[in-house]
Order: C-alpha cells, then structure tokens, then sequence
C-alpha cells in the first residue's frame, strides 16, 4: 500500500504544486474556483482520454510520440506561463496596490484567466495520464491486496494534493504587495523547468543533441529521489544529472521571461493612472 | 468566455496530437538490444552495450498492465502500455553501470545497463 502511495504521491505532486502556485498567483480574480475547476476537470477528463490512447500516441511519428506528446504539453504550459507572468509584471503592481475595491475588481477583471486554467489543465492532464494508466494497471492486475493498492493510490493523491495546498497556504502568508513578485518568480522559475524537463524529452526522442550529458552529476550531494530534492525538482526545475541543453533551455526561458517582463513593467505613475483610470470608468457605470 | 475555454483546450491537444503524429524523429539505424517487461519484472536484469554508442532498448511490455521504464542515472523514462512495444535511445554512455527500474513495479522491476 505504501509503495503505491508513493508512486502517485510522485506523479500527483507537480500538478499539486502547479494548482497551489496557479491559485496563489490568481489572487483577486473573480470567478477564479470556477476557473481554476473547470481546468483540473479538463486536465482529468484529457488524461483518461490520453490513457485511453497511449498506444497510439506512443506508436505515432515512429515510436517517438510520447516524448513529443509531453515535450508539446510541457512548452504549452511554459508560453502560458511566460504569458501570465509578462502580463502580471504590466497589471500586477496596480492590482495588488490598489486599495480601491472597484479598481482591483475592474483590473483583476482584464486578467486572463483562461492562461492559468489552461496551464493548471496540462499539469493536469501531463500526470494524471500517468496515474490514470497506473491504476488501470493496478485494477486489471486484480490481485488479492487491490484495497490496499487503491487505498495506497487515495492515499497518495491526498498527500499530493496537500502538499499543492500547503504552498498555496504558505505563499498567502505573504503580505499582497510582495504576493505577485513571489508567485511571479515561482513561475517563472517554473517554467524554466518545465522547459528543461520539455527538452529532457526531446534529448529522449534524439531530435535534439545533448550538448554534454550529463553536464553535472550532484546526485551524491542532493539526489532528485530525496524528499527534498524531489521537490525541488518540481519546484524550480531541480536535476541532479542534467543534459547540457536542458540548463540551456532553462536559461533561455528563465532569461526571456525576466527581460520581457522588464521591458513590458510600466512606470510606477503610469500604472496608477490607469487604475484611477479604470477605477473612475467602472464607478461611472 | 467560459464555454470557450475547453473548446480551446481541446483544439489544444488536437493540435499537439496532430504535431506529434506529423513530426517524424531521426530514423538512424542504430544498434538494438532488446529488454521485456512481464509480470512485473524486467528480463534480462543485465543488459551489457558497447561504450561510446548510441543504441536502441527495445522494451516489450508482455504485461499484464502498464509499465513505466525509468532510469535516472540514464535521464530517461517511458511508459509501455501493456501488450506494445517501445524504443528509448540511449547513448553513448561512458564505461560504467546505469540502473533502471519500472516506475510502477519498482520494488520488482529493477535491472542495469553495463557499458563496457
């Protein structure tokens, strides 16, 4: 039972964090359970969907679709997230300053929130085919100890899920105005290793070339199978034996992400003066 | 607004499955040994490959289940539904032992890749 809990303790933890992260940097957007909903419950229904597939995909583009499938879905989630954060580094200063309850409502109202439920849906979908295709195995293996197994996969996923919703508890704990620059740099650093992971897979697919692999071995000073190592693996992209091009991609999208965001960062002024602006159009209505 | 969102994600993953299925991976002839996966054990626990090469692991999933091949030391991992058969490139690996093990068997399935 607890060798199953752990195998979906695994899997389930980087959505976890994924949603935890997503619903800190979603503070103050309308609706945002309804949106935030929506894309979990999407992420589910595509993993079964991709479960049910996983053959085809595995035998598509010569066998190698699987590693393209995830590559795809990992470079998705990093251009929505380099999105959002370019887009909270142009609006986020306004929405966490301003007081005025209608100017943060009519902000917070531009914001899009397809990205983040969109991102929290490929999180989704990436790791619950995973456990999707887990538990099938577990169910037609029916063997005698199949409670426990599933009570192991419960267990599991509860854990997990904990797990995403003590980041969220731990990032509210930041006062509002520092709450976008923190969640704004998980998620960039997100990302970078999402994009890492993303071309850990191509490397898989050998459309890309290694450039030196690994580039580094620090398994024997902190391995990626340790609880904290394994976190922050999740977290901000951590390898213990990377390839050279995953560190490059992940300078790459790390370097982009904060350099658009500088370049789209309003002045302070002028981001006030469009809240008062908004704000004085919505009081008008 | 809100009806559009999963229409958007599922032309999303339409598109991804599209681009997965257009995008053809290097077709080189490369070296291939050949690994199975049954009853929740790898066989042969020991596979030796030349050092310096890439090569092709061939793994047959006999099941009954799915299968994930894992490897850390080799950055590599792969699901294998039951019943299919997958190839992971791997390589070229300096002389040294690389240990794989199944990611949903992994107490069982477990084995080694030798360089030599």
């Amino acid at each position: 039972m607890f060798a199953t809990a752990v195998i979906v303790f695994r899997e389930v933890l980087e959505a976890a964090i994924v949603v935890g992260l997503v619903l800190a940097a979603s503070q103050g957007l309308r609706r945002r359970g309804l949106w935030i909903g929506s894309g979990i419950a999407v992420g589910l229904g595509g993993s079964v969907m991709v479960a049910a597939f996983a053959g085809g995909i595995a035998a598509a583009a010569q066998g190698m679709g699987q590693e393209l499938f995830n590559a795809s879905v990992l470079f998705a989630a990093v251009g929505m997230l380099a999105w959002h954060n370019i887009w909270m580094a142009r609006h986020g200063a306004a929405l966490a300053k301003n007081i005025n309850a209608v100017g943060r409502d009519v902000v917070a109202g531009l914001r899009p929130q397809y990205l983040l439920a969109s991102v929290v849906g490929l999180a989704v979908l990436r790791e619950g085919s995973e456990v999707v295709l887990f538990l099938y195995g577990i169910a037609i293996a029916q063997q005698d100890q199949a409670s426990a197994l599933w009570a192991g996969a419960l267990l599991g996923l509860a854990v997990g899920a904990g797990s995403g919703y003590l980041l969220y508890l731990g990032l509210l704990r930041f006062a509002a105005r520092y709450l976008f620059s923190v969640t704004g740099w998980l998620i960039a650093l997100l990302a970078a290793g999402m994009a890492a992971q993303a071309a850990g897979f191509l490397v898989q697919a050998d459309l890309l070339p290694t450039l030196r692999d690994p580039l580094w071995d620090t398994s024997g000073l902190l391995s990626q199978q340790s609880v904290l190592g394994n976190l922050l693996s999740v977290l901000i992209g951590y390898l213990d034996r990377p390839a050279g091009i995953q560190v490059l991609l992940y300078a790459i999208t790390l370097t982009t992400i904060l350099v658009l965001s500088q370049i789209y960062r309003p002045n302070r002024k002028r981001s006030t003066r469009v809240v008062s602006k908004l704000a004085g159009a919505a009081n008008s209505e | 607004m809100k009806r559009l969102f999963p229409v958007a994600l599922v032309r999303l993953l339409v598109a991804l499955v599209l681009v997965t299925a257009l995008v053809p991976a290097g077709a080189e002839e490369l070296p291939r040994f050949p690994l199975t996966a049954k009853d929740s054990r790898f066989v042969p626990e020991m596979i030796e490959v030349p050092a310096g090469k890439k090569f092709r692991l061939v793994v047959a999933n006999e099941g009954p289940g799915p299968e994930e091949f894992e490897s850390h030391e080799l950055n590599r991992e792969k699901v294998i539904p039951a019943g299919k058969t997958a190839e992971i490139i791997i390589g070229p690996l300096k002389p040294g032992t690389y240990s794989f093990f199944g990611e949903f068997h992994p107490k069982t399935a477990n084995g080694r890749i030798v360089a030599k």
